[in-house]
């Protein structure tokens, strides 16, 4: 019976394993890097003062008390990045699944299922990405004067998601006419099945750097709205940061210690999500991997080996 | 001629919508623009109902008609050309101010975006043909600006070369105290003089992103077999860089500017606001203080406009330039 049983494992399809980008030196800087601003995001504001406590000592330089020195009316700098992080990240992971969830469905669904469906999702995702995103952002928030920052990340979200979505329907198409999706289907696959099992597990890597582009433009884009003074109220995010300083005359002033740290981390975070798509982008586009045109010069003879070969033929 | 009409088509249909949107965004929002304006006129005296039916007419939101009746005056007053009467510059109508702001605003963005995509797939062009060069090895550095945020690089830049270092003007279009504006030589120096740092901050930043993608593109082409064939039949490599490469290898970028062509505009709003521009990114800045929604609405609509416009130039633009899509359509 024992061995009965062993022969059925071995026999079990192995299952397919996902392909992990290799562990180069970008992706692993990219990596700690977006860890570490997380990390900092998550557990910082548990050990910081409050960020919006108003003190008499405006404008001081980093010191041992305030590491990070304070604002014009006095606060902790340090703080305010703590809680800045936060929100920033709060804004981009919902703009991330908000637009995973979006593209996906109109992008996939849409593709996959072909027909009037697949015109009517393609017109409709064409159209949202023609039409301006920051300016309808822009007029929106001009109408609803308290924004929570769940706000602003959704109406972001749903200017934005459409690129994504092109990119996603152009792959699924591809995918769905490839011979192993047909013989499935010949084998009476379930439709949804196809979708889920066969179609998506190739769609992951190109969905995971739809995600980093999508969270990266929505901290950069909240940053830019929050600057112009339509970002979220009441609440900490890098770009509020930024705009207090531009306001408080950080940059006039010479408090380099106000306006460098929440910019820094806008470009840290936003430098190590691009390193992270690199990588992605190599598994999309095995291409993009050192097999070109100057990998295949390496094949050419030398004159030396030309030489030997003339000489032999002769 | 079966692409050309598919594109017009998908155009008209994109148009209706932006104007529908148009429509729609004051109509569904929360904040009634007539209640606002009330709110702000209460806190300076009493307010009439008289006054309520004025603000409801010049705003064009007549509460007491059914929406599809408003759908329609809306429509019938566009194509008269007839935005309203703006608030924040009363009493010019809505359209002179966008006629008086839109040329620096494409003067500038414009001029800008086409230099920066020409420079970044003329780059990414030698960085993928040379891969490993240094031009190549320069590519993160270049995306390392478009990390930062635009408007932080714009006022370092701006700090850095106009107050540390009085290079460059710290604000405005043009000189406003020694030139006269019209087709004279001074004032267009000026312009120049002007523009020369907001449109070299939009450059910077939106460079990297060009040159990335065309150095990806090149790549991959240049791994293709056509190329091996090229090389194989001894053409210069200067042909087969321009005319086998580069030209196929240009086409995403191409459909990627007509994409970028509305970030752009977004763009513009936070460079003329960093800049004081008097374009009309500021105009809508302006608008958005001053509760002024005729012309917020009218400006939302003409950036639209404009950035559906560019999208059909370069659609028409593309089946030039790839005779595939005129064989297939």
């Amino acid at each position: 019976m024992a061995a009965a049983d062993t022969v059925t494992v071995n026999l079990a399809v192995p299952r397919r394993r996902l392909t992990w980008p290799p562990m180069t030196g970008k992706l692993a800087t990219g990596l700690i890097i977006a860890g570490l601003i997380t990390l900092f995001g998550l557990v910082g504001p548990l050990f910081v003062q409050d960020p919006a406590k108003v003190d008499d000592i405006g404008l001081t330089p980093p010191s041992a008390e305030h590491l990070l020195g304070t604002t014009q009316t006095g606060q902790d700098v340090l703080a305010q990045l703590a809680h800045a992080t936060r929100g920033s990240l709060i804004v981009g992971a919902v703009v991330g699944l908000l637009t995973l969830i979006l593209s996906g469905f109109f992008g996939i669904v849409g593709a996959y299922a072909g027909g009037w469906l697949d015109e009517a999702f393609s017109l409709f995702t064409n159209v949202v990405l023609v039409i301006p995103g920051l300016p309808v952002v822009i007029v929106i928030s001009a109408y609803v004067a308290d924004r929570s920052l769940l706000l602003v990340a959704i109406v972001l979200a749903i200017t934005s998601w459409a690129g994504s979505a092109r990119v996603l329907r152009g792959s699924t198409l591809s995918l769905r006419s490839r011979d192993y999706v047909l013989a499935s289907r010949v084998a009476g696959e379930r439709r949804w099945r196809i979708l889920l099992v066969e179609i998506l597990p190739n769609l992951i890597p190109l969905l995971a750097s739809q995600v980093v582009f999508a969270v990266i433009f929505a901290i950069l884009g909240e940053a830019g709205l929050s600057y112009l003074g339509l970002g979220a109220t009441e609440s900490f995010t890098w770009g509020t940061m930024l705009y207090y300083a531009q306001n408080g005359l950080a940059l006039r002033l010479g408090a380099w210690w106000w306006f460098v740290p929440p910019g820094l981390m806008l470009a840290l975070f936003g430098a190590a999500l691009s390193l992270i798509n690199f990588s992605i982008d190599e598994i999309i586009n095995p291409k993009l991997r050192n097999q070109t045109r100057g990998a295949r010069r390496g094949w050419r003879m030398s004159r030396e080996q030309l030489r030997r070969a003339k000489e032999s033929t002769l | 001629m079966r692409y050309l009409s598919r594109k017009l088509g998908f155009y008209l249909v994109a148009l209706w919508a932006a104007l529908t949107l148009n429509f729609l965004i004051p109509r569904m929002m929360p904040g009634d623009p007539v209640e606002i304006m009330l709110a702000k006129l209460g806190q300076k005296g009493p307010v009439t109902p008289e006054s309520r039916e004025a603000i409801e007419a010049m705003l064009g939101t007549d509460s007491s008609r059914p929406l599809w009746a408003q759908y329609g005056d809306y429509l019938a007053g566009l194509a008269n050309g007839d935005l309203g009467v703006s608030l924040v510059f009363f009493p010019a109508p809505v359209s002179s101010i966008i006629g008086q702001t839109l040329p620096w605003t494409i003067g500038l963005i414009g001029l800008a975006t086409i230099i920066s995509f020409l420079t970044g797939v003329g780059l990414g062009t030698l960085a993928g043909w040379k891969r490993g060069s240094w031009m190549d090895n320069l590519i993160p550095v270049t995306t390392m600006f478009q990390s930062v945020p635009y408007f932080w690089l714009a006022l370092i830049l701006l700090f850095l070369l106009g107050s540390v270092w009085p290079v460059f003007p710290l604000n405005g279009g043009y000189d406003v105290y020694n030139v006269t504006p019209g087709w004279n030589g001074p004032f267009l120096a000026s312009v120049v003089y002007y523009g020369t740092l907001p449109a070299l901050t939009i450059i910077l930043s939106s460079i990297g992103g060009w040159m990335l993608g065309m150095r990806n593109m090149m790549v991959s082409t240049l791994s293709d077999d056509y190329m091996v064939t090229a090389e194989a039949k001894g053409l210069r490599s200067r042909r087969i860089m321009l005319r086998y490469a580069a030209r196929n290898a240009v086409l995403p970028s191409i459909s990627g500017f007509a994409i970028s062509l509305g970030f752009v505009v977004a763009g513009s709003i936070i460079t003329e606001a960093v800049f004081s521009y008097p374009g009309i990114g500021s105009a809508l800045l302006q608008a958005v203080g001053g509760n002024d929604y005729a012309l917020m609405q009218g400006i939302l609509l003409i950036i639209t406009l404009s950035v559906l416009g560019a999208n059909l130039l370069v659609d028409l633009l593309y089946s030039v330039i790839d005779p595939r899509i005129r064989a297939r359509g």
